[in-house]
């Protein structure tokens, strides 16, 4: 795979970078990845990706852009209103980088679409408001064999972690909280999307090009309102009913 | 025994002799939490046969799922 002038120009910061360069830069052309959520992490991951030289970016969402959207998911505009999510996100990174190819699905992340859309892909990033969906992209990624990117945000806090055959996200979340907070229910605080959702990107292009150290098997927490992270490894549970003893995946 | 809790230096009665007993004592929700001892996450599974040490610094982790 060779670059044309145009794409080295494109590229340039990331091919002085010494934990990227030209190799590090093929790799990330030749990667395709799936993006659950287009909404505030999935956003910012989105572009990020795309500007970065992601060859293949493909995003699942059910919804349509809102007005109480724009507080936080930048990659759309007001224009947009009333548009599917993954329509109006593809003419964006299009836009952005004519060098991507993005493919949208509009509909439900279930255990229907769930093989379909992770089974082609080279990594998945999750940054979705649902622990149900959350759960079902995971057993996805531990039956793939997909390194997951996993993202979270609510009120003034986030959480960032990367899984994969064990720990899997169901090590650290056994089973769905109750009374789960949602952003529509409690609020967030939309710098911190872009926050979070930058890290995912960042997450996502280490482990493609090998650059450093993924939080693998690790999640950082970030408290926004005191201005500090924490970095903690996640132990993988023996008894996952996911990836563990406890049940076939 | 003295355990950090979140940055604050706690003092616990002997019947708290592991994250079992410690969730127990705290009256955490342990399916909206999980407990990080010394900055590892502790399987649930494996609260009642992890055993705390005098000095243990845990931080309650708050399971979050927006986006």
């Amino acid at each position: 795979m060779t670059f044309t002038d145009e794409e080295i120009e494109r590229y340039a910061r990331h091919l002085v970078l010494r934990e990227v360069g030209g190799p590090g830069q093929q790799k990330l052309k030749a990667a395709s990845v799936l993006i659950v959520g287009a909404g505030g992490l999935g956003s910012p991951a989105a572009l990020y990706l795309a500007a970065a030289g992601i060859g293949t970016i493909v995003m699942a969402d059910p919804d349509e852009v809102d007005r109480s959207n724009l507080q936080r998911q930048v990659i759309y505009a007001d224009e947009d209103l009333g548009r599917p999510k993954v329509e109006a996100a593809a003419d964006r990174l299009a836009a952005l980088n004519p060098h991507v190819f993005v493919a949208g699905f509009h509909g439900a992340f279930d255990a229907e679409s769930a093989d379909r859309l992770v089974e082609g892909v080279d990594l998945v990033l999750d940054g979705t408001d649902d622990f149900g969906v959350r759960f079902c992209v995971n057993e996805a990624c531990v039956r793939h064999g997909k390194p997951l990117v996993s993202g979270a945000i609510g009120r003034w806090t986030g959480q960032v972690g990367v899984f994969g055959r064990q720990p899997c996200y169901r090590c650290l979340v056994p089973e769905t909280p109750p009374d789960a907070e949602t952003c529509v229910a409690v609020g967030v605080v939309g710098a911190l999307a872009g926050v979070i959702g930058s890290m995912m990107a960042l997450e996502a292009i280490k482990t493609i090009t090998g650059a450093g150290e993924p939080l693998a098997g690790r999640l950082l927490v970030y408290d926004a309102l005191a201005a500090e992270t924490r970095t903690v490894r996640v132990a993988g549970d023996p008894e996952c009913p996911v990836c563990g003893s406890g049940g076939a995946p | 025994m003295r355990l950090t809790v979140n940055g604050e230096t706690r003092t616990f009665e002997d019947d708290v002799r592991d994250v079992a007993g410690l969730v127990a004592a705290l009256g955490l929700d342990t399916r909206k939490v999980a407990v990080e001892r010394n900055l590892e996450i502790v399987p649930r599974s494996s609260y009642a046969v992890t055993a705390l040490m005098d000095g243990d610094r845990i931080e309650i982790v708050h399971f979050i799922g927006g986006g």
